[in-house]
C-alpha cells in the first residue's frame, strides 16, 4: 500500500484561510482526546520556514505523558522538521514549544529534558558501545561508578549485555539501532524523539524491532513522538497519530479515527488505500453530494441480483483488475455509475486458480453505510 | 579496465622515466655529499664524512636550522588555533559572507609568494617600524593556515553534523561537544594539516626573503645565499642531502594520518 500522491515540494501555503479552521477543528478534538493527563510536549502555531520554503506551517499539537504519538506524512510533510524543532536542532520561525509545562522555544538541545533516537543513530564512531552509552550521564556529570552501572542495565534492557566493549562499526544495524534507543533512555527523558529509526532495518527485523519498541515504551512509561513515512507502522505502534501533508497536520486521532474515518482525502489515500466515491458516483450510489471514503475491506462481493439489507449501500460494476496477494484477493471494480473501487476479500475458501477467471464478471459491491465516510478535499 | 599488453608495458617504461626525472637528481645530490671530489666530478672516485662534519660545525648552518624551526613551529601552531577555528565556523554556521572569507581564507596559498611577500615587506617596513622575527611568522602563517583549514574543514564536511547534534541533544554544551566529540573526529587531519604546515613553513623561501630582517636567515635563505660561493658548495650539497632524508618522515606520516582525508582535503 503505497501513498498515491507524495509532495516532492513544499508550497507556501499562506492564504489558504479555509483550512486553517478546518486544523483547529482537529485541536479541539485533540484536546477532547488528551484529557486531564499532563501534557508533555505542547506545539502552539508553530512554523518554520527555510528561505522561501514553508516546511512547518501553523501546527497545534499536545501530547500526553506516556503517550506514543506517531507523526505520520510522506516525506517533505514537515514531520522531522518538527521532530527536529522539538529537538532544539531547528529554532521555529513562529510558534512556541512547551516541554512539561516550561517554553523552550530559543532554547538549545542541551537544555530540553528530550532524547533523540536519530535515523542514521548517530553513534560516535570513536567510542565504545558502553561509552556511547554513557554521554549523556558523563557529560552530566554523574560518578563514574553510577554512570557505568546505569549504562550496562541499559545495554542490557535492549538485550546488549556484553557489547558494551566494542565500537558501533562492529555492530549490525539492528544492534546499532539498540545501542541508540538505550544511549537515549538512560537519560530517563520525560519525552523519546524517535526519527525514522526503524528506516534502514530489514522487514522482519523492522517487525520485531515495533513490537520491542511498544513494549519497552510501555515499561518505561516515556512520552514517545515517533516520526514515520510508513503507515503500518504508525496503526500499529501508535496510541495516536498526526498525519501531515505540505506542513500541516491534516487529521490527530487514534489508529482506528484516522483508518476508519479519515477526515480528508489525503488521509483517506495515505493511511491504507485511497478508495474514493466523488461526483457523479457519489450521487447516484449514495443520493449524497461530496466525496466518500469506504476501505476495501468493509466491501463485500455480491452477486448482481444480490437484494441490499437495511442500512446497506450498494453497487454494481465490472471486475477490472483481479490481485492475489496470498491471505485476500484485491478485486478492481470499474462501477456503472462511474469511477472505481477496490474491495478486499479473504481468501478462506479462494485459491490462486479461482482467481484468474473473475476478470470482467459483473458484480455487485455491497457495504454498510456506517462505513462510509464524508472526506473533506 | 583492461589495458593492452604493449600500452601496458609503454605506460610502464613512461611511468618509470617520470620516477627517474624526479628522483636521479636527489640521489645524485645524497651521493654527492659524500664525494671527496670538491668540484663534483662523476662518478665520484673517492669517498668522504667531511662535508657532513663540516656542516654539522658550521654555525651558519645552525643557526638557520634552530630560526628555520622556531618559526615552523610557531607559524604552525597559530595556523593550528586560527585554520581550525576557521574551519569551524565556516564549516558548522551558516552567516552572510561565508563563501566570501572562505575564499579570502584560501587565496594566499594561490598568490604568488612574491606578490605577498612584497606586500608584507611593504606594510612592515612603511607602518610597523621595520622587519622583525614576528614578520616572518605572520608571512608565514598566511599560508600555513591554508593547508591546516582546508584539512580540518574537508573532516568537518565529511564527518557531518549529526554527532554533534547526538552530542547536544545528550546534555552537552557545544564546548563539551567540541571536545568529547568533534575534536577527536577531526584529530588526525588536523596533525596531518600540522605536519603539511610546518613542511611548508620550513621550505619556504621567497615570502621569507621579504620578510626576514638581514640578521635572521632561515635554512632556504642560508642554503640559497651560500649556493654561489664554490667553498661552501659541498656543504650545501650536505645540508640539502640531509633535508631530503629528513623529509621523508612527515610526509610519510602525514600520509598516514590523512588517510582518504588527504585526497579530500590536502593541498591544493
Amino acid at each position: 500500500m503505497g501513498a498515491p500522491r507524495a509532495p516532492a515540494t513544499i508550497e507556501p501555503r499562506g492564504q489558504h484561510g479555509m483550512s486553517a479552521s478546518a486544523d483547529a477543528a482537529h485541536v479541539a478534538d485533540a484536546e477532547g482526546a488528551v484529557g486531564a493527563s499532563e501534557t508533555a510536549v505542547r506545539l502552539r502555531g508553530l512554523r518554520k520556514t527555510f528561505g522561501d520554503v514553508v516546511a512547518v506551517d501553523s501546527v497545534d499539537l499536545d501530547i500526553a505523558d506516556g503517550e506514543f504519538l506517531t507523526l505520520l506524512g510522506p516525506s517533505g510533510s514537515g514531520k522531522t522538521t518538527v521532530l527536529r524543532m522539538i529537538a532544539g536542532f531547528e529554532l521555529p520561525t513562529a510558534g512556541s514549544i512547551e516541554l512539561g509545562g516550561r517554553d523552550v522555544s530559543q532554547r538549545p538541545p542541551f537544555e530540553r529534558d528530550v532524547n533523540t533516537v536519530f535515523q542514521d543513530y548517530a553513534l560516535f564512531p570513536h567510542l565504545t558501545v558502553l561509552q556511547n552509552v554513557e554521554y549523556g550521564l558523563r557529560v552530566k556529570k554523574v560518578a563514574k561508578a553510577e554512570r557505568r552501572q546505569r549504562a550496562t542495565e541499559a545495554l542490557a534492557s535492549v538485550r546488549l549485555d556484553g557489547y558494551g566493549d566494542r565500537k558501533p562499526s562492529q555492530m549490525s544495524g539492528g544492534q546499532r539501532q539498540r545501542v541508540a534507543l538505550a544511549r537515549a533512555l538512560v537519560n530517563r527523558p520525560k519525552v523519546l524523539l524517535l526519527d525514522e529509526p526503524l528506516g534502514a532495518l530489514d522487514l522482519k527485523l523492522r517487525e520485531q524491532m515495533q513490537v520491542e519498541l511498544k513494549a519497552i515504551q510501555r515499561e518505561v512509561g516515556i512520552t514517545f513522538v515517533f516520526v514515520t513515512h510508513d503507515q503500518e507502522e504508525a496503526l500499529t505502534m501508535s496510541d495516536r497519530i498526526a498525519v501531515f501533508n505540505e506542513g500541516r497536520i491534516e487529521q490527530i486521532g487514534t489508529p482506528a479515527e484516522v483508518y476508519e474515518r479519515p477526515a480528508t482525502e489525503f488521509v483517506a489515500g495515505f493511511v491504507g488505500t485511497s478508495n474514493l466515491l466523488r461526483g457523479e458516483a457519489s450521487l447516484k450510489v449514495l443520493g449524497l453530494e461530496g466525496v466518500f471514503s469506504v476501505r476495501p475491506e468493509k466491501i463485500h462481493l455480491g452477486d448482481p441480483s444480490q437484494p441490499l439489507a437495511d442500512g446497506e449501500h450498494g453497487a454494481d460494476g465490472t471486475v477490472a483488475e483481479v490481485v492475489y496477494v496470498g491471505d485476500a484477493t484485491r478485486f478492481v471494480v470499474d462501477l456503472d455509475a462511474g469511477g472505481r473501487l477496490v474491495a478486499l476479500q479473504q481468501n478462506v475458501h479462494r485459491t490462486s486458480s479461482d482467481v484468474a477467471g473473475l476478470r470482467g464478471s459483473r458484480v455487485r459491491l455491497v457495504w454498510r453505510r456506517d462505513h462510509e465516510y464524508r472526506v473533506h478535499g | 579496465m583492461t589495458i593492452s599488453r604493449p600500452a601496458r608495458i609503454v605506460l610502464r617504461i613512461l611511468f618509470l622515466l617520470g620516477l627517474l626525472f624526479i628522483y636521479v637528481p636527489l640521489g645524485v645530490v645524497v651521493v654527492n655529499s659524500f664525494n671527496a671530489d670538491q668540484t663534483f666530478s662523476w662518478p665520484p672516485t673517492e669517498w668522504t664524512t667531511e662535508w657532513w662534519q663540516k656542516m654539522v660545525e658550521n654555525q651558519g648552518v645552525r643557526d638557520a636550522l634552530v630560526s628555520s624551526i622556531i618559526v615552523g613551529l610557531i607559524a604552525t601552531a597559530v595556523a593550528m588555533v586560527l585554520g581550525t577555528l576557521v574551519a569551524l565556523a565556516l564549516g558548522r554556521y551558516a552567516f552572510f559572507g561565508r563563501d566570501t572569507v572562505s575564499l579570502l581564507i584560501i587565496l594566499p596559498i594561490a598568490l604568488p609568494g612574491i606578490v605577498t611577500g612584497i606586500a608584507l615587506n611593504n606594510v612592515f617596513t612603511s607602518y610597523m617600524g621595520g622587519l622583525t622575527f614576528l614578520s616572518i611568522l605572520i608571512g608565514h602563517a598566511t599560508f600555513c593556515i591554508v593547508v591546516v583549514y582546508n584539512n580540518a574543514i574537508a573532516r568537518l564536511r565529511r564527518v557531518g553534523t549529526s554527532f554533534d547534534e547526538a552530542s547536544m541533544d545528550l546534555g552537552a554544551t557545544s564546548w563539551t561537544t567540541f571536545r568529547l566529540v568533534t575534536f577527536p573526529q577531526i584529530r588526525s587531519s588536523l596533525v596531518a594539516g600540522a605536519v603539511l604546515a610546518f613542511g611548508l613553513s620550513f621550505d619556504e623561501i621567497i615570502v621569507t626573503t621579504f620578510t626576514a630582517p638581514p640578521n635572521i636567515q632561515t635554512l632556504p635563505i642560508w642554503i640559497f645565499n651560500n649556493l654561489f660561493r664554490p667553498n661552501q658548495a659541498p656543504i650545501v650539497n650536505a645540508v640539502a642531502a640531509a633535508l631530503v632524508l629528513i623529509s621523508i618522515v612527515p610526509v610519510y606520516l602525514a600520509q598516514r594520518l590523512s588517510g582518504n582525508a588527504a585526497h579530500a582535503g590536502g593541498r591544493i
